[in-house]
């Protein structure tokens, strides 16, 4: 079995003797690493969120394998007084629940770091540079649970009990994590647990000395925050963006999104007076007829939506194509996952960049989001369909794993000001006074044309949706002049998106002569890791997170600014810079670099802060 | 010099005359059998006097898939992917469960690369009427076998088909269609009476029509070939639709003939031929036809019907109003909603 990948190899013999004790607050990051299905990620949040309610900027990431039960998992908790919520490569604080992996992870730590594990494990053998913490996790669990079933479960809520008295974790904020995390309805259950947290505190309190330098202590910073995984934040967006037709396939990692979708409709969207649902969900029979539902929906007038990841994207490809082509809006949220093919289902990459920007056979391109935030998957998923039904397309909003199922700080949502965009329809009091139509008509010279809805009751509403070649009045043509007038017309529209989709997120630092673009999550690395060039190299970098494709003209006034431009990537080909190279000239691609990381786990600061002083020679 | 005034045109109840359900002039070739079938998807949108602009009319790629392009030139039209007509119908009908659709679908369309969402649609009982026309082989790229070719059957280039064929009515019966239906495109009286009752029907109805293709399937060698039909052939029953706005009494004798009543209290009448067949009865649905292969005929005729089967826009329990025309206030929660979902989080 191999040991968690987060920590840097580093041997016994490498190591020196410990640290000076100096008091480290509110800065340092937890790693438990246990087994897969042992019920320990309700003692991770609970932990995670004792911090949180203490105002400490954390932030939680779930390193799960592809598996039901027994393989080894890690869950990170990052306390960041800085506010920096990306991950961190470095533990410092290490709790080993998992026989298999423990005494790897162990030997994979850097010296000081401090390790609470089972005690017969007897890894305080291995190295004398950690600050250990054996607990006799089964000797104290046996009065806390006379259950013997439900011990395995109850068991891990000891160590959050030992971990608060390691650190100082105020136990009332505990106890109050707790009962939210388990609710009203098992008031049983909590009480089980937090007599499991006492038992591991009270074990420390009497038998554990302190050694290592961490310590959590009360701050300010997470007042009115919340903390929640982006797919639920992305399911929210999509209930307040008014979606009625959700069609989806299961897949990792997009599944909780299409789940905790489907129970908000079911909680908040019935028809108060029938109680009948003002929304349709299928769970389709695979992702080719999820999309192909979608798109009927959508032709149909209704906002409708599928959630899906690459491979999924992937067997999408003719139906996306024929709703760019016959323009057809849906929404895509694409969930990334580290392909090629199955890839690693449960590990986080951007690599559906390019196929999302260019999906299908032909000259097709598709509108882009890129949220980077919980706060931006609620937004934007608003902004998704109100972008689709305004230009009858496709479009994505993509997401990766790390936002999609890890747990993040965010800000409260805003109530949507904003009424709903439904676009260019004409029904039938409007056929009335028009007297008629063209379907595909660039009537407004915004490529964008009108369209009207299957049930219209006029005899001009009619028009028939075709993916083969089409005039203006949709009628089936093979004529070269309609065929570049139209695709011509399509070309049109989408570069009218650059000003309409979200504009990036630009920050110019004075005298910059290097900048960083990155999209999504990349963006809480490069932010740190612009903090440590800063400080750490004298570097002053400037940095722009885009937001969307198709790129606005920031971008390119930012190229035009630098004098090099580091595009950091998730993926391995650089898709985010091969993107931006597809549209500028050859002075602003002479400017580019890259900066790539294709690991499979969420990108860190000092990855990128190592590449950019490796290239630039620093 | 005085003038005949022109005869007042013929209309039908909605007061329409037969030109809303004419469409496109057809491209496919003369005496292709699909052609039949169109026209007599015309006669009966028109008898039945079905309002035009609520006909979605769907269909996937091939010869068959033009057919949409022929009738009803008034209703929207929507010519998919190949095979996945069932996946853009189903979703059309979640965002306006008012509509009334209809696929149009080939045997390539239906039992090669669209057989998995053809299974799910039978499945989901989903309320449209699906229509294959069936000849065997694949015409627009030139004459290749499909899934529904018989053993033995011959192409044109003397290559003698192996494999075993789908029957697609037996799995429509199978799977959960609630009317099953095989016709003739040459048996006008026949394939008139059966799309009238499946556009009366409140579910799923498969009609599987044998159309034979002239061009690449119409040769001695092939089962599907109008002379192959003419001599094969076996009704199951004469049939007759009776629709239910009709005010028409119908004497019928005890023994001679049964009534099936739909939903919309239109009734089929199956006039007896051999034996008293039970349409209801779906273990005997699929013996008849089973038996009928044996014996190599073509059974024509509505083999199953289920009329009391709620259909998959009625399992969703949605608002009376199509999905695609609630305004903002009814789909977008309000603020108190988000307050109190934000709080969870806090």
């Amino acid at each position: 079995m191999h040991a968690s990948p987060v920590a840097p190899s580093m041997s016994a013999e490498q190591s020196g003797p410990l640290p000076s004790e100096q008091r480290v607050v509110n800065d340092f990051s937890i790693q438990v690493g246990t087994v897969n299905g042992s019920g320990s990620q309700t003692a991770n949040n609970v932990l995670m969120r004792s911090i949180f309610q203490m105002g400490v900027p954390v932030s939680g990431k779930n390193l799960f394998p592809s598996n039901i039960a027994g393989l080894p998992t890690w869950f990170t908790i990052r306390a960041s007084k800085q506010g920096y919520i990306g991950r961190k490569k470095e533990i410092d604080f290490l709790v080993a629940m998992n026989p298999e992996t423990a005494r790897e992870d162990v030997m994979s730590l850097a010296p000081g770091t401090a390790a609470v594990y089972d005690a017969p494990l007897n890894l305080n053998e291995l190295r004398d540079d950690i600050h250990f913490y054996p607990v006799p996790f089964d000797k104290l669990v046996a009065p806390v649970c006379p259950e013997a079933k439900l011990r395995k479960l109850v068991r891990n809520m000891i160590y959050d009990g030992v971990v608060a008295h390691l650190l100082g974790i105020d136990l009332e904020e505990m106890r109050k994590a707790l009962y939210k995390q388990f609710g009203e309805k098992k008031k049983k259950a909590a009480e089980l647990n937090w007599g499991a947290v006492l038992a591991g505190r009270d074990y420390a309190e009497k038998n554990l000395v302190k050694t290592d330098p961490y310590w959590v202590e009360p701050m300010d910073k997470t007042a009115g925050k919340l903390i929640l995984d982006g797919n639920t934040a992305a399911a929210l967006g999509c209930l307040f963006a008014g979606v009625t037709v959700l069609t989806w396939y299961p897949i990792t990692p997009s599944s909780s999104l299409a789940e905790a979708l489907i129970s908000y409709l079911g909680r908040f969207r019935h028809d108060e007076e029938t109680k009948k649902a003002t929304y349709a969900v299928v769970q389709a029979e695979d992702e080719l007829a999820s999309i192909g539902m979608a798109i009927g929906a959508g032709w149909a007038g209704a906002r409708s939506m599928t959630c899906t990841s690459g491979p999924g994207v992937s067997l999408m490809s003719e139906f996306i194509g024929l709703a760019y082509f016959a323009e057809i809006p849906v929404v895509v949220v694409d969930v990334q996952r580290v392909g090629p093919s199955t890839g690693l289902p449960t590990r986080t990459m951007q690599g559906d960049i390019l196929n999302n920007a260019l999906l299908s056979h032909g000259d097709t391109h598709h509108p882009v989001l890129f949220p980077s935030s919980p706060e931006e998957c609620f937004t934007m998923a608003q902004e998704a369909f109100d972008l689709a039904e305004q230009f009858q397309t496709p479009v994505f909003m993509n997401m990766d794993l790390d936002l999609g199922m890890n747990n993040w700080m965010s800000e409260a949502f805003p109530y949507p000001e904003k009424p709903l965009v439904r676009g260019k329809v004409l029904d039938a009091e409007a056929l009335r006074q028009l007297g008629g139509f063209a379907r595909y008509k660039d009537v407004d010279g915004d490529g964008i044309p009108y369209r009207t809805l299957p049930g219209t009751n006029h005899a001009a509403a009619a028009y028939f949706t075709r993916g083969t070649g089409h005039n203006e009045k949709a009628g089936y043509s093979e004529r070269e002049d309609d065929w570049i007038h139209n695709m011509d017309r399509l070309n049109r529209k989408f570069e009218n998106m650059r000003t309409q989709v979200p504009a990036p997120d630009v920050h110019y630092m004075e005298g910059a002569r290097v900048g960083l673009v990155c999209c999504g999550t990349s963006r809480y690395a490069v932010r740190e890791s612009r903090d440590q060039l800063s400080r750490e190299r004298g570097m002053n970098p400037s940095w722009l997170r885009l937001r969307a494709y198709p790129f606005s003209k920031e971008l390119e006034e930012f190229i035009d600014r630098h004098e090099r431009v580091y595009v950091v990537d998730q993926n391995r080909d650089a898709q985010l810079l091969m993107l931006m190279r597809m549209e500028m000239t050859p002075e602003r691609i002479g400017k580019l670099r890259s900066v790539r990381y294709y690991g499979g786990l969420p990108l860190d600061a000092r990855t990128v802060t190592d590449e950019i002083v490796r290239q630039e020679g620093l | 010099m005085s003038t005949t005034p022109a005869p007042p045109r013929k209309t039908n109840r909605i007061g329409l005359d037969v030109l809303p359900y004419r469409g496109g002039r057809t491209t496919l070739c003369a005496g292709c059998g699909h052609n039949s079938i169109t026209e007599r998807l015309i006669e009966a949108y028109y008898e039945m006097g079905v309002e035009p602009w609520r006909v979605a009319k769907m269909s996937g790629i091939g010869c068959s898939s033009k057919t949409p392009a022929y009738f009803l030139s008034q209703s929207h039209g929507f010519n998919a992917v190949h095979g996945r007509a069932p996946a853009v119908a189903t979703g059309a009908l979640l965002g306006n469960h008012t509509l009334q659709c209809v696929v149009i679908s080939g045997d390539g369309d239906t039992a090669s690369i669209g057989i998995g969402q053809f299974m799910h649609m039978l499945r989901r009982n989903v309320p449209l009427t699906y229509i294959i026309e069936n000849n065997g082989v694949y015409g627009l790229t030139k004459g290749q076998f499909s899934a529904t070719a018989d053993v033995g059957s011959k192409l044109k280039t003397g290559i003698v088909n192996e494999m075993h064929p789908i029957d697609c009515c037996l799995m429509g019966i199978e799977l959960g269609a609630t009317l099953v239906a095989r016709s003739f495109s040459g048996d006008k009286r026949q394939l008139s009476a059966i799309l009238k009752a499946a556009i009366a029907h409140n579910g799923l109805s498969v009609i599987d029509v044998i159309s034979p293709c002239v061009t690449f399937n119409d040769h001695v060698g092939s089962t599907k070939s109008y002379a192959w039909m003419k001599d094969h052939e076996e009704p199951l029953h004469e049939l007759d639709f009776v629709p239910g706005f009709s005010e028409i009494e119908v004497e019928l004798e005890e023994g001679e003939s049964r009534v099936v009543v739909l939903h919309d209290g239109s009734r089929v009448l199956l006039h007896k031929l051999e034996h008293d067949y039970d349409p209801t009865n779906r273990f005997h649905a699929v013996e008849v036809l089973h038996e009928a292969t044996r014996r190599q005929e073509v059974l024509t005729g509505i083999i199953y019907l289920d009329n009391k089967r709620a259909n998959f826009t009625e399992t969703l329990d949605m608002v009376d109003v199509p999905l695609a025309t609630l305004p903002m206030e009814r789909v977008r929660p309000t603020r108190q909603v988000l307050e109190q979902i934000i709080e969870e989080f806090r």
